[in-house]
C-alpha cells in the first residue's frame, strides 16, 4: 500500500533512534534517564509548572526552552480555570505520547500518514477525592482513548500501528501498571 | 586427563543431532549428560504434556518417526524412547550421569571438569536444553506465605495441588495447557496475559505448523529478521498437543469459564496488581495471527493448495469489560500460584566470558565469540524453529559444518 515514488516523511528521525538502540548495547547507562518538574503553589488550587531541565545519555540536557504549564481546576469546582486541571495533563500526556509513538512506528514501517487524531476520555467519580465513598478509589475508573487515522495503509497496518504504540508507550505504562511513588517533604 | 576433539554437553535431541553429524564428518567427540538421554523429558513433563510438533515433525539428522500416527503428538514418555533410540541407532558415545562442573579455556581448546572425571577437548558444544530453568519473575518474593507456588517443571497433574482455586501466571503453552487442565478438575482458574502468541492448532483442516512449514516461516533465519532480539525473545505460540486437535487459546479458556485478567505487574501488601494492558495484549496477538493467515493463504494460492479448506479468520479475543485489577492473595481465594513465566538455560557451569549483562549467552547464530566454542537449541538460535526437535537437523548441520572448519584450521 505504500507508495513507492515519494519517500515516507512523518518528520521523525527513525534513524537517530534506532542508532540510540545500537549505542545501548555497548553502553547501557546511558539509558538511564530521569525526568523532572517543578511545581509552584500560586493561589487556590492554581499552580505554576516549570519544565526545562532533564538527565540521559549521561549527561544534563536542557529543553530548548523552559516550559512552564498553569495547572487549576475549572470553574465548576468553585475554582478559577487557570489551567486544565491535573488529570486532564493526565490525558494530554497519554495522547501526546501514543501519538508520538504512532509517528515513529509509522516512519519506521514506511506508513505515511496524513491525519492523526486522538480523543481521550477518562472517568471518574468524584466520591473518592472528595472523601464521601471510602470504597472508590480517587483515580480513573477507565480511560478510553479512539483514534481517527488517516495513512497510505491498510486498517489493519493501521490497527497494528495504534497496538504497538500502546505497547512501546511510557505514559501507557505508567497508566496501565503500578509504579512506587515517594513523596517526601523539607520543612525550612 | 581424557582427550577428545570435540565435547556436546547435554543429551537431548539436539546435542544427540549435532553428535550425529560429528560422526558423519568423523570427528572424534563425546556427548556428557547429567542424567539419562532425554533426561528433561523424562523428569520435568507434566503427566499430560504432549509434544507441540505433529509427529511428522519428528525429523533428526538421519532419523525420521516411522509411527502410523504422523499427525498425532507425542507423549512425554514416548519423546523420551524415540531420542533413546535416536542415541542407540547413531551409537552416539554419551556419557550418562556425568554432571558438567566447569567449563573453562585452556591451551588449546577448554578443560570440562565433570563429577566423574576430566576431559581436554578442543571444542565445546553447549546443548544445555532452553527450558531447564524455569524463570519466576523477582515479584515472587511478594507471595503471601500459606500459598502453593510452583513452575511447569515442578507440575505433574492437579492433584498435586491443594484444593481452592489457581492463579496462572503467563499464557504461553505451559500456562494455557495448564490453566485449561487446572480448570478441568473443578477448580477456579484466572489467568494473568502478558505478551503471547496466538495459535489455531488446525486451519484450513491441516495442523498450523503444516502451513508454517510449507510456507518456509519456520526456516527464516536468525540473520533475515528484522528484530532479531526480539524474535528471540517472542512467548511460545499457545498451541497443545492432543488427540482431537483442539485449539486452545483464550477464547476457549474464558467460555470455558477461566477468568482472564492482566499481566501480573506487581504484589503489594500482599494484593496481586494486573496490569490494564490486557486489551491491548490481546488486539496485539489477534493482528499478529491475521498477519500469520494472510501469509499463509497468499503461500497456499501460490503452491496450488486452493483445495484445501476454504480460508477463514478467528474471532478477535473477548475481553471482560472490567477485568479485575487487584486480587488479594491473604484472603485464601488463591491456593496456588503456577509461574508459567517462561524458561531459560542452566549454564551456571560454563566458566568463559561469552554472556551478556542479562547472563544470556551472546552468540551470532550458535557460533560463540570464544572460538571453538558453540551453543545450541535455544530461541532462534540460527532459525524460528531451532527449539523445535525439527529444527535441530538444519542447526547441527550448520554448526558441525562451522566446527569442523575450526578444527581444521587450528
Amino acid at each position: 500500500m505504500t507508495t513507492m515514488q515519494t519517500p515516507v516523511d512523518n518528520g521523525v528521525n527513525v534513524e537517530a533512534l534506532l542508532g540510540v538502540r545500537d549505542a545501548l548495547a555497548e553502553t547501557p547507562e546511558i539509558a538511564q534517564f530521569q525526568w523532572r518538574a517543578t511545581v509552584s503553589w500560586i493561589g487556590g488550587t492554581h499552580s505554576r509548572s516549570t519544565v526545562d531541565t532533564f538527565y540521559g545519555f549521561g549527561e544534563q540536557q536542557h529543553h530548548k526552552t523552559t516550559f512552564t504549564h498553569d495547572i487549576d481546576h475549572p470553574l465548576a469546582f468553585a475554582a478559577q480555570d487557570n489551567g486544565i486541571s491535573p488529570v486532564e495533563y493526565v490525558l494530554v500526556a497519554l495522547g501526546g505520547c501514543l501519538t508520538a509513538g504512532i509517528a515513529s512506528i509509522a516512519q519506521h514501517r514506511k506508513i505515511q500518514l496524513r491525519s492523526v487524531q486522538a480523543t481521550v476520555e477518562a472517568d471518574e467519580d468524584l466520591h473518592g477525592i472528595l472523601g464521601a465513598d471510602p470504597e472508590i478509589r480517587n483515580g480513573f475508573t477507565g480511560v478510553r482513548v479512539s483514534y481517527q487515522i488517516d495513512a497510505d495503509a491498510t486498517p489493519e497496518q493501521i490497527k497494528a500501528l495504534v497496538a504497538q504504540s500502546q505497547k512501546r508507550s511510557a505514559v501507557y505504562d505508567i497508566l496501565t501498571n503500578p509504579t512506587p511513588v515517594t513523596v517526601t517533604v523539607d520543612v525550612p | 586427563m581424557l582427550k577428545t576433539s570435540a565435547l556436546v554437553v547435554g543429551a537431548g535431541h539436539c546435542g544427540l543431532a549435532m553428535s550425529r553429524c560429528l560422526a558423519d564428518r568423523c570427528i572424534d567427540h563425546v556427548v556428557l549428560e547429567r542424567g539419562e538421554v532425554a533426561h528433561s523429558w523424562r523428569t520435568q513433563r507434566w503427566d499430560s504434556l504432549r509434544l507441540l510438533t505433529p509427529n511428522w515433525m519428528t525429523r533428526l539428522p538421519g532419523f525420521s518417526y516411522r509411527g502410523d500416527d504422523a499427525d498425532g503428538y507425542l507423549r512425554a514418555p514416548d519423546v523420551a524412547e524415540l531420542i533413546e533410540g535416536y542415541a542407540k541407532e547413531s551409537a552416539a558415545p554419551v556419557r550418562a550421569n556425568t554432571t558438567v562442573t566447569s567449563v573453562r579455556r585452556a591451551e588449546g581448546g577448554y578443560v570440562v571438569q565433570t563429577d566423574q572425571d576430566m576431559w581436554h577437548t578442543r571444542s565445546v558444544v553447549l546443548a544445555p536444553g532452553a527450558s531447564t530453568v524455569p524463570k519466576v519473575p523477582v515479584l515472587q518474593g511478594g507471595v503471601p506465605t500459606g500459598i502453593t507456588t510452583l513452575t511447569p517443571l515442578d507440575y505433574r497433574n492437579p492433584g498435586q495441588l491443594p484444593d481452592g482455586a489457581v492463579l496462572v501466571v503467563g499464557a504461553s503453552a505451559s500456562g494455557i495447557q495448564i490453566a485449561a487442565e487446572l480448570h478441568r478438575s473443578g477448580r477456579q482458574v484466572s489467568v494473568a496475559v502478558g505478551e503471547h502468541v496466538r495459535m489455531p492448532r488446525t486451519y484450513r483442516g491441516k495442523d498450523i505448523l503444516w502451513w508454517m512449514d510449507g510456507a518456509g516461516l519456520l526456516d527464516e533465519r536468525y540473520d533475515e529478521v528484522p528484530d532479531l532480539v526480539r524474535a528471540r525473545n517472542l512467548p511460545s505460540m499457545q498451541l497443545v498437543g492432543s488427540p482431537d486437535r483442539t485449539t486452545v487459546d483464550l477464547n476457549s479458556l474464558s467460555q470455558a469459564g477461566v477468568q482472564l485478567v492482566g499481566r501480573l505487574a506487581g504484589i503489594r501488601d500482599g494484593i496481586a496488581q494486573f496490569s490494564g494492558s490486557l486489551p491491548n495484549m490481546c488486539t496485539l496477538a489477534d493482528l499478529k495471527l491475521e498477519r500469520l493467515l494472510d501469509t499463509i493463504d497468499a503461500w497456499a494460492t501460490k503452491a496450488g493448495w486452493d483445495n484445501a479448506d476454504p480460508p477463514r479468520r478467528f474471532a478477535p479475543t473477548t475481553v471482560a469489560a472490567a477485568p479485575p485489577l487487584t486480587l488479594d492473595l491473604r484472603s485464601g481465594a488463591i491456593r496456588t500460584i503456577l509461574w508459567a513465566t517462561g524458561f531459560r538455560p542452566d549454564l551456571s557451569w560454563l566458566d568463559v566470558g561469552v554472556f551478556d549483562r542479562k547472563g544470556n549467552v551472546r552468540h551470532d547464530g550458535g557460533v560463540t565469540a570464544s572460538p571453538g566454542l558453540y551453543l545450541i537449541g535455544m530461541p532462534f538460535l540460527r532459525r524460528r524453529k531451532s527449539t523445535l526437535i525439527d529444527g535441530a537437523a538444519a542447526d547441527a548441520a550448520d554448526l558441525s559444518r562451522h566446527l569442523a572448519h575450526y578444527l581444521d584450521c587450528n
